[in-house]
């Protein structure tokens, strides 16, 4: 089997302890993907594997293998960039930019989850399917991204605007 | 960090079968063991990863529910028939973690997560006796902020750092153990054991054995149910109390109430003693007060944790006039 990587094939490393987060950056120099905490607390790590948002220091690169891993270099390059990219630059959702890939891998995901009526805590209506993102859904949602140059008023201003434009 | 094996288990007779060799875990999401190998505390020689076997929620013949081991937290939380008939515990796994951890956290490895301690955690610096039996407890005259007010022991007051077993206690979840001689299946309220003079064994689990499904009874008729967290952060942090309560009330008595806690014990805390004195009566606040403190009667309060006897009463007390609503 293998780990696709942006649609690139790659084979599981033989070291079973190696991270997904490590195989990314040090094995194939895809240095997006950010190492924060190391330890689940912070997001900067995070990518998709099949489309789910988790996070790559806490999976083994063993466990990603036959799945489909995108990180933010496969979500947009600098010619062609996600909306989502193109909505931090407009609002300066970054200072530093350290957490930017992860929160951006963590916000496209979260937008999915919501048109698939995924509920949050805050969501008050469980039994419906309809998730209406304010500030306060878009917050709790992206609480698992933690952003150290309190950057966060961009970052969410920057994620309305793109739900804004996929409202139906 | 030093496993030296990775399988994935093709079924669950498999996963028992490699799974009771010595030094071999089963690996959901990895999201507590993978930290924990990381850190030193886990040292498993080999890892039966669980995640591609039966991962459903599927109705049950007595109106219940049937949640595979390896499902997701977020599939369950947002399953409709979860949704619907057990909002309860959607809430529950919803207040947990953040929601890339809820993506890779199973079912099963939710139960069997171990503490949030502070230095159970330390492997290089702290005295832990869940950790290394017989070898002291920093957390009693240490940082306690998160420990257990109830149910802990001379040897150990850590807590159980699950929202979603509260929410599992409250409702009357049974947990099905496949193991070498068969399936069995005990109450959760009975999985996890009080740490007594030994705070290394967790659960009624054996190590050949492993969590194939969670049952939920069918749902209690019309039971007002919630889930409220009080915590340090206003997200993506563990409990210091949290409450799954749910109450259904008739002329203005009480006809049938639940209450678990977190965050303050050793184990999701199914408060019994509470529900048996307020079945039956009306809502009053004195009684319902009354009520509240028999159960924290006995609490062994620490510097750092004293707080939390108050802040458990208030945070029940806050839900049942909630749910009580109109009906009170
Ligand atoms: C940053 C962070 C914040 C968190 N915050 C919260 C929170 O607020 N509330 C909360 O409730 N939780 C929280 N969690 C904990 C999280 O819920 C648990 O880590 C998760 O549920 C564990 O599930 P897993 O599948 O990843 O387990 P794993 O890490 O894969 O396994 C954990 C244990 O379970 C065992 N196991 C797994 N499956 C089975 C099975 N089928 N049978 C028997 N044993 C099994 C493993 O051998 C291992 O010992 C947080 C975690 C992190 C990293
Ligand atoms: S580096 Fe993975 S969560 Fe912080
Ligand atoms: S922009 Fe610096 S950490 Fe978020």
């Amino acid at each position: 089997m293998a780990i696709r990587v942006n649609g690139e094939d790659v084979p599981p490393p033989d070291d079973i302890r190696v991270s997904l987060l490590d195989l990314l950056r040090e094995q194939m120099n895809l240095s997006g993907t950010k190492v924060g905490c190391n330890q689940g607390a912070c997001g900067a790590c995070t990518v998709l594997i099949d489309g789910r948002r988790v996070l790559s220091c806490l999976t083994l690169a063993v466990q990603a293998d036959g799945k489909s891993v995108t990180t933010i270099e496969g979500l947009g390059t600098a010619e062609n960039l996600h909306p989502l990219q193109a909505a931090f630059i407009e609002h300066d959702g970054f200072q530093c930019g350290y957490c930017t890939p992860g929160q951006i891998c963590a916000a496209a995901a979260m937008l999915e989850e919501a048109a698939a009526g995924m509920p949050s805590y805050l969501t008050s209506d469980l039994t419906t399917d309809r998730i209406i993102l304010s500030r306060e859904e878009v917050q709790e949602r992206m609480s698992g991204n933690l952003c150290r140059c309190g950057a966060h008023n961009g970052i969410i201003d920057a994620i309305l605007e793109v739900a804004g434009e996929r409202r139906p | 960090m030093s496993p030296v094996t990775y399988v994935r288990a093709p079924s669950a007779t498999e996963a028992v079968r490699m799974g009771s060799e010595p030094g071999v875990r089963l690996l959901g999401g990895g999201t507590n063991l993978v930290d924990l190998m990381r850190k030193g505390v886990e040292a498993p020689s080999g890892l039966i990863d669980v995640t591609a076997l039966a991962d459903r929620v599927e109705q049950a013949d007595d109106g219940g529910l049937v949640i595979g081991a390896p499902t997701r937290n977020s599939v369950v939380a947002a399953h409709p028939l979860i949704r619907t008939r057990y909002p309860m515990l959607s809430r529950a796994i919803l207040a947990g973690a953040s929601a890339q951890v809820r993506n890779m956290a199973t079912v099963g490895g939710n139960l069997m997560q171990r503490t949030r301690c502070l230095y159970f955690n330390d492997a290089a610096g702290s005295r832990c006796n869940k950790r290394v039996p017989g070898s002291g407890c920093d957390a009693i005259g240490g940082s306690n902020r998160y420990h257990a007010i109830i149910g802990g022991s001379a040897a150990c007051v850590a807590t159980h750092p699950s929202d979603m077993c509260v929410a599992l206690a409250a409702l009357d979840a049974r947990v099905r153990i496949a193991g070498p001689n068969g399936v069995r299946t005990v109450q959760l309220v009975d999985f996890h054991r009080l740490p007594g003079d030994r705070p290394d064994i967790e659960t009624v689990l054996d190590h050949a054995e492993m969590i194939v499904a969670i049952e939920l009874p069918a749902p209690l008729k019309a039971l007002h149910s919630g889930y409220r967290k009080v915590r340090d952060r206003a997200s993506y942090a563990f409990a210091l109390v949290s409450v799954a309560a749910g109450l259904s009330m008739q002329d203005g008595r009480v006809r049938d109430v639940r209450v678990a806690f977190g965050g303050i014990a050793p184990k999701p805390w199914r408060a019994i003693r509470i529900e048996e004195a307020l079945r039956g009566i009306p809502l009053v606040p004195e009684t319902t007060a009354a009520a509240i403190e028999a159960e924290f009667a006995e609490a062994a309060l620490l510097p750092g944790n004293a707080f939390k006897r108050e802040l458990a009463k208030r945070t029940l007390t806050a839900m049942l006039n909630e749910l009580a609503g109109d009906d009170a």
